[in-house]
C-alpha cells in the first residue's frame, strides 16, 4: 500500500479531483471536510501528509495547523496548505506556524503532485 | 509680518499680472512713482479711496488686496505647514508667503485639501476593506471555484486513458463549477462596481443614507402618506450615489410615511406639549407603538434626539446621531449600550441614564424597546429590531447630581477610556495605549 494522505477541504470537487489524483499516482487518500474535527480525525488516521485548506467551516487551517504543530508526535509532519488567501501576511504566519508548504489557488494538478512527492520525500 | 501689512505686496503682484507699469498706473491714479513704489513695498500703509482707485485700476475687489479674501488661504496654509511639521519662524512668515506667491499658495493649499480629501477617502475604504466579510468571501468562492475547474479539466486534457464513468463524473463536476464561477463572479463583478460608486464619495452604503437623510433635516412633507412619490423623492437626491444606498432609502422613506400616517405630527406635538420627550408615555396617549413614538420623536426633533435602530445580530441599521452621543461607523459598539439589553426582553422598554465617555463627559436618558419583526413560526426564536431613544439630560439636571446613578459606557472598546469594563472585548487607544 502507497503512502498515506490526508486531506481536509471542503470544496466537494476539489477533493475529487486531488483524490483521483493521488490516486492515480498509488497513494492511498482520505478525506475530511470539517474544520473542527480535523485535528481528532489526524490523529486518529495519522497520515504521511496532511493537505489543509484555510478556510474551512469550524476551525480555519491556520488554527489547524498550529494546533498539530504544538503536539510533538505531529511536529515533524509535512503539511501541504492550500489557500485562495494569498496575502503575504498569511503565507508568513503559516511560515511561523510551521507549515512545510503554501499553494495559493488556483492551482495546477502538477504542481500539487509535485509538492506532495517532495514532502513525502524530504520526511523519510 | 502682519497681513494687513502686505497690501502693497498684493498690489505690486496684481500689477505686474496684469502687465501695468508701475509708472502708468502711477499716473492713472494720480500720484506720483515714487509714492507708489513705497506701497507696493509696504512702506507706506493704504486705505480708503486710493484702495478703491487702485483695485478698481486692477480690476479687482479691494478686499483682495486686503486681509479678507485670504483668510481661508492663510488657515489652509497653516494647516498644511502643521502638518508636514514646518518650524515655527518659517510657519509665521504664511501671511508673506500667501501675499508675494498667490498662485503658489493656492496650489500648495489646493494640494493639502486634495491630500486630506483622499486621505479621509483612504480611510473609509480601508475601514470597508477590513470589516467587509462580503468582499472576502466573494473572491474566496471565485478562487476557490476556479481551482476546482482546473484541476479537473487538467484531469480531462491529460489522461487519455480516463474510463468513461470517471470522465462523466468530471464534466458533470466542470459543469456545475462553471456555473458557480459565472455566478460568483458576476456577484463580485456587482459588489466591486457598487464600490466604485461608494469610493467617489467616499461614503458606505449607510453613510450616503445618512447623508440624504441629514441633507434633508430628516423631514420629507412631500412625501405622501402612502409613500406613492418615494422614487419623485429618490430622484433628487444626490447624496445616493449606489444602487444600494437607494434600495435602503427606500425602505427609510416608506417607513417614515408610515410612521407619519400612524402619528401625525400635530398629534405629536401635542402628546409632546404633555409629556415632554417620554416616549412611553406618548406613546399610551396616542395608542402607538413605543418604538414608533421614538422615531417619531426623534425624526421631529431634527438636532435634539438621537436614535439607533438595531437588528438581532447587533448590527447598527439606523443612527441619527447627536452630539455628545459619539455612534461608531464601524465595527461594533459598546455591548453596554441599552438597545442590545433590549433585546433580551422583547417588549419592555428598558430606560436607563448613560454618561457617555470619550471627549469630555455627556449625559442621556436612554430609552429602548425591541419589538419582534417578521413572520411567526412554531418553535423559532422570531427576529428582532431594537430601537434607542437618545435624550439628552437637562443642564440643571446635570448641575444637580445626575450623573450619580448613570451607567458609564463607550462609543466601542477602541477609544472607550472606561478601564476595568465588564463589556471590554479589546484594549482601549486611548487609555492602554494601543
Amino acid at each position: 500500500m502507497g503512502k498515506h494522505v490526508l486531506l481536509v477541504e471542503d470544496e466537494t470537487n476539489i477533493i475529487e479531483a486531488i483524490r483521483f489524483l493521488l490516486s492515480r499516482e498509488g497513494w492511498q487518500v482520505d478525506t475530511h471536510s470539517d474544520g473542527a474535527t480535523a485535528v481528532g480525525a489526524v490523529r486518529d488516521t495519522r497520515p504521511d501528509l496532511l493537505v489543509l485548506d484555510y478556510m474551512l467551516p469550524g476551525k480555519n487551517g491556520m488554527d489547524i495547523l498550529k494546533e498539530l504543530r504544538a503536539d510533538p508526535d505531529f511536529a515533524k509532519m509535512p503539511i501541504l496548505m492550500l489557500t485562495a488567501r494569498g496575502q503575504s501576511r498569511d503565507r508568513d504566519e503559516a511560515e511561523r506556524a510551521g507549515v512545510s508548504r503554501f499553494m495559493t489557488k488556483p492551482f495546477s494538478n502538477t504542481e500539487v503532485l509535485t509538492a506532495v512527492r517532495d514532502l513525502v520525500q524530504l520526511a523519510r | 509680518m502682519a497681513r494687513e501689512a502686505l497690501a502693497g505686496t498684493r498690489i505690486r503682484e496684481r500689477r505686474i499680472m496684469t502687465g501695468f507699469k508701475q509708472a502708468d498706473l502711477a499716473r492713472s491714479l494720480g500720484i506720483s512713482a515714487s509714492y507708489l513704489n513705497l506701497i507696493e513695498h509696504n512702506r507706506r500703509r493704504i486705505g480708503g479711496k486710493l484702495l478703491l482707485d487702485i483695485a478698481s485700476a486692477l480690476g479687482v475687489d479691494p478686499s483682495v488686496l486686503t486681509e479678507g479674501a485670504e483668510a481661508a488661504l492663510i488657515a489652509t496654509l497653516r494647516e498644511a505647514a502643521a502638518s508636514a511639521g514646518m518650524s515655527t519662524p518659517e510657519a509665521e512668515r504664511v501671511d508673506e508667503f500667501a501675499g508675494r506667491f498667490p498662485g503658489w499658495a493656492e496650489a500648495l493649499a489646493a494640494t493639502h485639501r486634495r491630500i486630506a480629501q483622499l486621505e479621509r477617502t483612504v480611510e473609509t475604504l480601508s475601514d470597508r476593506l477590513a470589516y467587509d466579510p462580503n468582499l472576502a468571501a466573494s473572491v474566496h468562492e471565485v478562487l476557490s471555484t476556479a481551482a476546482s475547474i482546473r484541476a479537473t479539466a487538467s484531469i480531462l486534457a491529460e489522461d487519455p486513458d480516463l474510463s468513461l464513468e470517471w470522465r462523466g463524473r468530471f464534466h458533470a463536476n466542470l459543469d456545475t463549477d462553471s456555473q458557480r464561477l459565472a455566478d460568483s463572479s458576476k456577484a463580485l463583478v456587482g459588489f466591486l462596481d457598487a464600490e466604485t460608486g461608494e469610493a467617489a464619495s467616499g461614503l458606505s452604503t449607510q453613510e450616503e443614507v445618512e447623508a440624504f437623510l441629514t441633507a434633508n433635516t430628516y423631514r420629507f412633507d412631500s412625501l405622501d402618506a402612502d409613500a406613492s412619490n418615494v422614487a419623485d423623492v429618490l430622484a433628487d437626491a444626490p447624496e445616493l450615489t449606489t444602487d444600494a444606498a437607494r434600495r435602503v432609502a427606500r425602505t427609510v422613506l416608506r417607513r417614515i410615511a408610515a410612521d407619519r400616517s400612524a402619528l401625525s405630527d400635530a398629534a405629536l406635538r401635542a402628546a409632546a406639549a404633555e409629556h415632554g420627550q417620554d416616549p412611553i408615555a406618548i406613546a399610551n396617549t396616542c395608542g402607538v407603538p413605543v418604538s414608533l413614538a421614538m422615531r417619531r420623536l426623534a425624526l421631529l426633533t431634527q438636532d435634539s434626539l438621537g436614535l439607533v435602530i438595531a437588528d438581532r445580530s447587533g448590527s447598527l441599521i439606523f443612527r441619527k446621531a447627536i452630539t455628545g452621543f459619539s455612534i461608531p461607523r464601524h465595527g461594533a459598539t459598546c455591548p453596554l449600550w441599552p438597545v442590545f439589553e433590549a433585546q433580551a426582553r422583547p417588549g419592555a422598554v428598558v430606560c436607563t441614564r448613560v454618561e457617555m465617555l470619550g471627549r469630555g463627559t455627556a449625559l442621556f436618558d436612554c430609552y429602548a424597546i425591541a419589538d419582534v419583526v417578521g413572520p411567526s413560526a412554531a418553535n423559532v426564536a422570531p427576529l428582532t429590531e431594537a430601537t434607542m431613544l437618545i435624550v439628552p439630560v437637562s443642564a440643571d439636571e446635570r448641575s444637580s447630581g445626575a450623573s450619580a446613578s448613570a451607567l458609564p459606557l463607550g462609543p466601542s472598546c477602541r477609544i472607550c477610556p472606561r478601564a476595568r469594563c465588564p463589556g471590554r472585548r479589546e484594549p482601549s487607544i486611548l487609555s492602554e495605549g494601543f
